[in-house]
């Protein structure tokens, strides 16, 4: 019996859902199955770790697209659906409630999970963060009065401790490394973070590493390598994500830090794509570096391309990285990856900071700034465009706030 | 009831960018076009209610600071993902080196 084939995208997060939509906007008129593992409908991950609403109750649900758009735009959704095989051969994917889908095309959208903590395993007041559900658990322990310890500052841990402090809790952030952001982020940009939120009230302790917790029935107690002891309500555990690729895997495609894909986000099977934090890809900016992201418009424009793709559109991925975050009121930026710089210019905006990373031949490579609000989004965007169109531009200009970077680009 | 504002001086904003304008608490965007006329906006991204004045003028685009959200600032056109609302926008006049919208 032949089947109705359409398009089947696994993982209901930003990429996912940016690509059923596309499909949609492009015009594809045939089935097209959106599944995720989650209750809700899909939803914008990045509100739930930031100081936003603060003062209400619970996290908000910012819906990517509510139920009723969904349904509009003619996209199945199988909600608290984990898609249990995928089957090459036969194009198909099951879910555990014996439900066949049948593809043509195939997008995985998996996403990440929080890397866990051996140690915490058994631990009740140990808990870490991803959905939405684990904001409202996390929220529902934060308040006045209340104590949270933060295992690893790294964004999600930071941004959490900045809320946290907002609700009038009690924070301690702890962290292996000798400092805040080890990763992506240049020292002086964190130090300024870092300075903020101890002049917010928060506890920094790196260098510091977690050696064993303890429990009894309001407390978890951290020993940490000085010898020391933190007791908190509750610890959050923030030490980074690992891309989800068991249903890959098992499937027999390509792994490398992530599903690997080409530059069309296409995986090993022509007929399957991925996008977004689960996936790793060549970035042609960078020689062809393989990279992994864990950003918001990161999976956007992954969604949206390999949407495109799996209706042959045959489009490169070009986009140079970006991610954000906002903590205490100040915001940060990079575009680019600054590790892939070997000297440093910086550009003083009074309170705000913007720090250009050049190549050895003088190429700008990425751009990393911190100021109240937006106050360096302008710069960073324009550098993005500069770091695309591979531009050298003089160093002096870079440093000279009275020059706009805008006069940079080659129009 | 409508009312002309004087929102700023014509030399206040640069060609192919935008400054921000508050009045009576509500917050606007001014933009000059690169061939030098005037547009306003409401203030605020319609996607997360951020300064859009913050963002970046390209041609007859601004996109939002944010997410990068773009708008035609002529129309007050969305423009594509994240952003579906449009902005809603406000007539314009020059007088005697002074812009003014109507609010």
């Amino acid at each position: 019996m032949a089947h109705a084939r359409g398009m089947v995208v696994v993982g209901a997060g930003e990429a996912g859902t940016r690509a059923a939509l596309c499909l949609r906007e492009r015009g594809y008129a045939g089935r097209v199955t959106l599944v995720g593992d989650e209750v809700h409908p899909p939803y914008e991950r990045p509100p739930l770790s930031k100081g936003a609403g603060a003062a209400d109750a619970l996290p908000e649900l910012k819906a990517i697209s509510t139920r009723e758009q969904l349904a509009a735009a003619n996209i199945e959704f199988l909600h608290s659906a984990r898609a249990a095989a995928i089957d090459p051969a036969e194009g198909t994917v099951r879910l555990p409630n014996g439900t066949v889908l049948f593809y043509d095309k195939l997008l995985l959208g998996t996403g990440a999970a929080p890397r866990r903590l051996p140690m915490a395993d058994a631990a009740r007041h140990c808990a870490y963060f991803r959905t939405y559900d684990d904001a409202v658990a996390i929220r529902r322990r934060l308040g006045p009065g209340s104590r949270v310890a933060i295992i690893g500052a790294g964004f999600i841990g930071l941004e959490l401790a900045a809320s946290a402090r907002e609700r009038g809790a009690t924070v301690t952030v702890i962290e292996a490394q000798p400092r805040i952001l080890t990763r992506g982020v240049p020292a002086e940009i964190a130090a300024v973070l870092h300075a903020r939120h101890e002049e917010a009230g928060i506890e920094i302790l790196c260098g510091e590493g977690v050696t064993g917790i303890t429990e009894d029935a309001e407390t978890v107690r951290l020993a940490l390598t000085s010898g020391r002891t933190v007791a908190a309500d509750i610890a959050v555990i923030g030490i980074g994500a690992t891309p989800v690729t068991g249903l890959a895997e098992a499937a027999g495609l390509a792994i490398d830090n992530g599903i690997a894909v080409d530059d069309a986000l296409r995986t090993s099977d022509p007929h399957i794509f991925a996008a977004g934090d689960c996936c790793s890809f060549p970035l042609a900016l960078y020689g062809g570096r393989r990279v992994r992201l864990e950003a918001w418009r990161n999976a956007q424009q992954q969604g949206a391309l390999a949407a495109r793709n799996m209706l042959g559109a045959g489009e490169a991925y070009a986009a140079v990285p970006w991610f954000w975050s906002d903590q205490h009121g100040l915001g940060l930026q990079v575009a680019g990856l600054p590790d892939e710089g070997c000297c440093i210019v910086r550009r003083d905006l009074g309170g705000a900071l913007v720090l250009f990373h050049l190549s050895a031949d003088g190429r700008l490579v990425a751009a990393s700034g911190i100021g109240p609000g937006h106050a360096v989004a302008r710069d960073v965007r324009v550098t993005e465009m500069l770091i695309a169109g591979r531009a050298a531009p003089p160093a002096g200009d870079l440093a000279r706030p009275e020059v706009k970077l805008k006069s940079l680009l080659a129009r | 009831m409508a009312e002309w504002v004087q929102a700023c001086g014509e030399s206040d904003v640069d060609p192919e960018d935008v400054i921000r304008f508050d009045h009576d608490g509500r917050t606007f965007a001014v933009y000059r076009s690169p061939e030098g006329e005037f547009f306003a906006t409401d203030g605020l991204c319609t996607h997360e209610k951020v300064h859009l004045a913050d963002g970046l003028v390209m041609d007859e685009t601004i996109e939002c600071p944010k997410h990068n959200g773009r708008f035609d600032y002529k129309s007050g056109q969305a423009m594509g993902a994240p952003v579906c609302v449009n902005l809603k926008t406000y007539p314009v006049k020059r007088e005697g080196g002074q812009v003014l919208i109507e609010i």
